[in-house]
């Protein structure tokens, strides 16, 4: 059977990618953020999954104001780079890894998450900068992805607590799949930020630190956190966590922090990253 | 306006991207996303008033792009990703962009950010003064 065996979150910001493609990872501003993941790229590359699972937004590309999808998964062979207006990122095209999407979309739909499926879909920044961050820069991603993209836009986005029994219906219907298979799973965006109006600029440190730890520790907890408190507390665009709580729910009940990092400022972002375990995880 | 919505005005200097301004900032955000393509940022930027008069948006969206008005663009509809097709094509950076709708100098909204960010105190409700 396929299992999931990893979670990990990050921040997926524009301008670290842009940092990244441009070489300005050693400069003074940069270079703290980026020293924060070299743990994660030695254990990463050390452990590559047949597949990841990649829990994201869509930033007004491959979703227009025609559309706006809840959960969108992504079933195709692969998934190109999209051109944000900037050029499209030189970063490999993503290989997605179309019968566990299947498999997915079948599984998650008769479990009543009525999702929709996405067979062709240009990938943008919140999911290329996370493949940098872990894997670096090389010619073709060392492992499979299936894109999972979250409407954090367009409110109401999924309340947390839809978020997690999303993630926990992942975890079963992935234990369905005949083939063995070790499965990542990540969760990105956050920690807070906004980007929009007088209050741009918003960073709350402490409820990021309390949000972390609840979400080793008591996720179920978290998971009744409403979208007011969650903008509130963690600025407008501070809603994609979210999307965290869909990757804590993939691990099952107990996971184990294997490492975290946090940093102020990523441009107008806090960085939050933290590598999970899952505890039913063979040794 | 449900119960929902109407939470999120209590938080100062923000506006939540509704379903009503989604309908609202329809044209304006489709606008965005032309800019998406290399030839139509030429375009735009060769006259942008002739390509602005090419949309189906409203005359006070319009002269917002032109001033570059961000605060009044997310009154009118419009949504930050979607609109950052233009500061992109304006080969602006989100912090540059950003900073404009805080009434703060680049440089002092940058340094407030490398300071740890603009503190949550009297941030978090108008009503409760927090």
């Amino acid at each position: 059977m396929a299992r999931i065996t990893h979670g990990l979150t990050t921040s997926h910001i524009p301008a670290v990618g842009a940092a990244i493609d441009l070489g300005k990872t050693q400069e003074s501003y940069w270079k703290p953020l980026f020293d924060g993941y070299e743990w994660t790229k030695s254990w990463a590359k050390a452990n590559v999954p047949d597949v990841v699972i990649l829990v994201y937004n869509d930033h007004a590309s491959a979703f227009t104001p025609e559309v706006v999808p809840t959960f969108a998964l992504g079933c195709a062979d692969e998934f190109p780079p999209a051109d944000e207006g900037y050029g499209p990122r030189p970063v490999p095209v993503v290989r997605g890894r179309a019968d566990l999407a299947a498999h997915l979309a079948e599984g998650l739909i008769l479990d009543e998450f009525d999702l929709t499926l996405m067979y062709r879909m240009e990938v943008d920044h919140g999911l290329t900068v996370p493949l940098s961050l872990v894997y670096g820069q090389p010619d073709a991603w060392p492992t499979t992805v299936i894109p999972f993209a979250v409407n954090v836009v367009q409110y109401p986005p999924p309340t947390a607590h839809r978020c997690f029994m999303l993630g926990k219906a992942i975890r079963r219907v992935v234990e369905q799949f005949d083939e063995s298979l070790n499965v990542h799973i990540w969760g990105t965006g956050g920690m807070s930020h906004q980007l929009q109006g007088p209050r741009a600029g918003f960073i709350n440190t402490p409820w990021d630190t309390a949000f972390m730890d609840r979400l080793v520790k008591d996720p179920d907890g978290l998971a009744q956190m409403k979208h007011l408190e969650f903008v509130r507390e963690a600025g407008a665009e501070g809603i994609e966590l979210v999307m965290w709580l869909i990757m804590r729910g993939a691990l099952g009940p107990d996971a184990e922090e294997l490492y975290r990092f946090y940093h102020v400022p990523g441009s107008n972002t806090a960085v939050g990253h933290i590598v999970l375990q899952s505890a039913d995880t063979p040794a | 306006m449900t119960s929902y919505t109407a939470e999120f005005d209590d938080i100062p200097g923000t506006r939540v991207f509704t379903a009503e301004r989604a309908k609202k900032g329809y044209e304006l955000n489709q606008f965005c996303m032309s800019l998406m393509k290399e030839a139509n940022r030429e375009r735009f930027k060769a006259d942008e008033r002739a390509y602005l008069d090419e949309t189906k948006m409203s005359e006070e969206q319009k002269q917002a792009v032109l001033d570059r008005d961000y605060n009044r663009l997310i009154d009118l509809g419009g949504q930050i990703y979607f609109l950052a097709k233009i500061f992109a094509t304006d080969g602006l950076s989100y912090l540059q962009a950003v900073s404009t709708m805080t009434g703060m100098p680049i440089d002092e909204y940058q340094q407030m950010m490398l300071h740890g960010g603009r503190s949550p105190q009297g941030w978090r409700s108008i009503k409760d003064g927090d």
